[in-house]
């Protein structure tokens, strides 16, 4: 009996130990490089930046509180925001929640351009030259978008390319889940 | 032609420890801080934080631009009298604990650091149980050498 739990079951379950061990860690591994963000659960930076298409005028987190907002970091320099951007039009078209730009590094007159092309997705975009207010949110490449509630705080944040799917699965369910405008 | 080219050897072999001596230095970054001990600080800090782009390199040794946002930000704190601890606290409230190379010990990864300590517990133990097992069997071993002996 000793021995058979020696020869066999001894090496089974260090195998089943090992086994759960190595799952969990497969599981937990940032997937292609994504990381979860220490900011889900907490209150959105405050900012107060430039406003891109008046840049007189500034676009204020104070301003938003009490409202859903998308925060969309892109750039003209970004591939996957040119991706993106079809499902950004049809964001605002569906109304539900407005999205905040932030246009991380880049040049004004292209970001103009660019909005002019290929059509303006935002309510209002922020211009953060320096890259201070990227870092602020934890932004390690564009686009990233984040989700904040009527509160001020970041409930969702999705990293690459906006998708229908993260749109309908993500991000719908938890705006509709509380009307726009109640707290 | 032999002659020269053994006389061009020595100065060859200069320059390109000279270029390989300054390629370390000049590589990616080139901040200067206005004293040792900071500089020293910041040496030590970039080495030790994580380029969340390139997620493989530190940001001392990443040239893409949020490493050296990453760096710049670094630099203003320590110019601003900021500790070490306060650093990497900052960067970790913004990208989390992914960004440190060096873990951070807390309750959810406290068996980790224990698992060393437990894995030698375990050796301990099999090590202990093999040595008295062999002990135990030593009379049987002689036996047949007496055997051996008496035959003989």
């Amino acid at each position: 009996m000793t021995r058979f739990m020696t020869r066999f079951l001894l090496p089974l379950g260090i195998f089943a130990l090992l086994a759960v061990v190595l799952a969990i860690g497969i599981r937990h591994s940032p997937d292609k490089g994504i990381i979860t963000s220490p900011l889900l659960g907490k209150s959105a930076p405050a900012f107060s930046l430039p406003n891109l298409t008046d840049p007189a005028q500034l676009v204020r987190s104070a301003d938003l509180k009490g409202h859903w907002y998308l925060f969309n970091v892109w750039g003209t320099w970004c591939g996957g925001c040119r991706e993106e951007h079809q499902m950004l039009l049809q964001v605002r078209q569906a109304g539900v929640v407005p999205i905040i730009g932030l246009d991380w590094k880049d040049d004004d007159a292209q970001a103009l351009s660019w909005l002019s092309q290929l059509g303006n997705p935002y309510q209002s975009v922020a211009t953060d030259h320096s890259g201070r207010e990227a870092i602020e949110w934890g932004v390690y490449g564009a686009p990233e978008t984040f989700l904040v509630n009527p509160q001020g705080v970041v409930v969702y944040k999705h990293v690459g390319a906006l998708t229908p799917d993260t749109w309908t699965r993500e991000i719908l369910p938890r705006v509709s889940a509380t009307p726009a405008g109640s707290t | 032609m032999r002659l020269m080219r053994r006389s061009l050897r020595i100065p060859l072999l200069a320059a390109c420890l000279l270029l390989a001596g300054t390629s370390a230095v000049w590589a990616v970054d080139p901040t200067e801080l206005p004293n040792p001990a900071l500089q020293a600080r910041y040496w030590t800090l970039t080495h030790e934080l994580r380029c969340m782009q390139c997620q493989n390199e530190s940001l001392a040794d990443s040239p893409v631009g949020l490493a050296a946002d990453l760096r710049r930000e670094v630099r203003d704190q320590l110019l601003a009298g900021k500790s070490d601890d306060q650093i990497r606290a900052w960067m970790s409230a913004r990208y989390g604990d992914f960004i440190l190379f060096r873990p951070r010990y807390s309750l959810r990864n406290a068996w980790l650091w224990g698992a060393p300590g437990v894995l030698l517990l375990i050796g301990a133990l099999v090590c202990w149980r093999v040595v008295r097992n062999r002990t135990t069997l030593l009379p049987g071993d002689h036996e047949p050498l007496e055997e051996d002996g008496q035959r003989g």
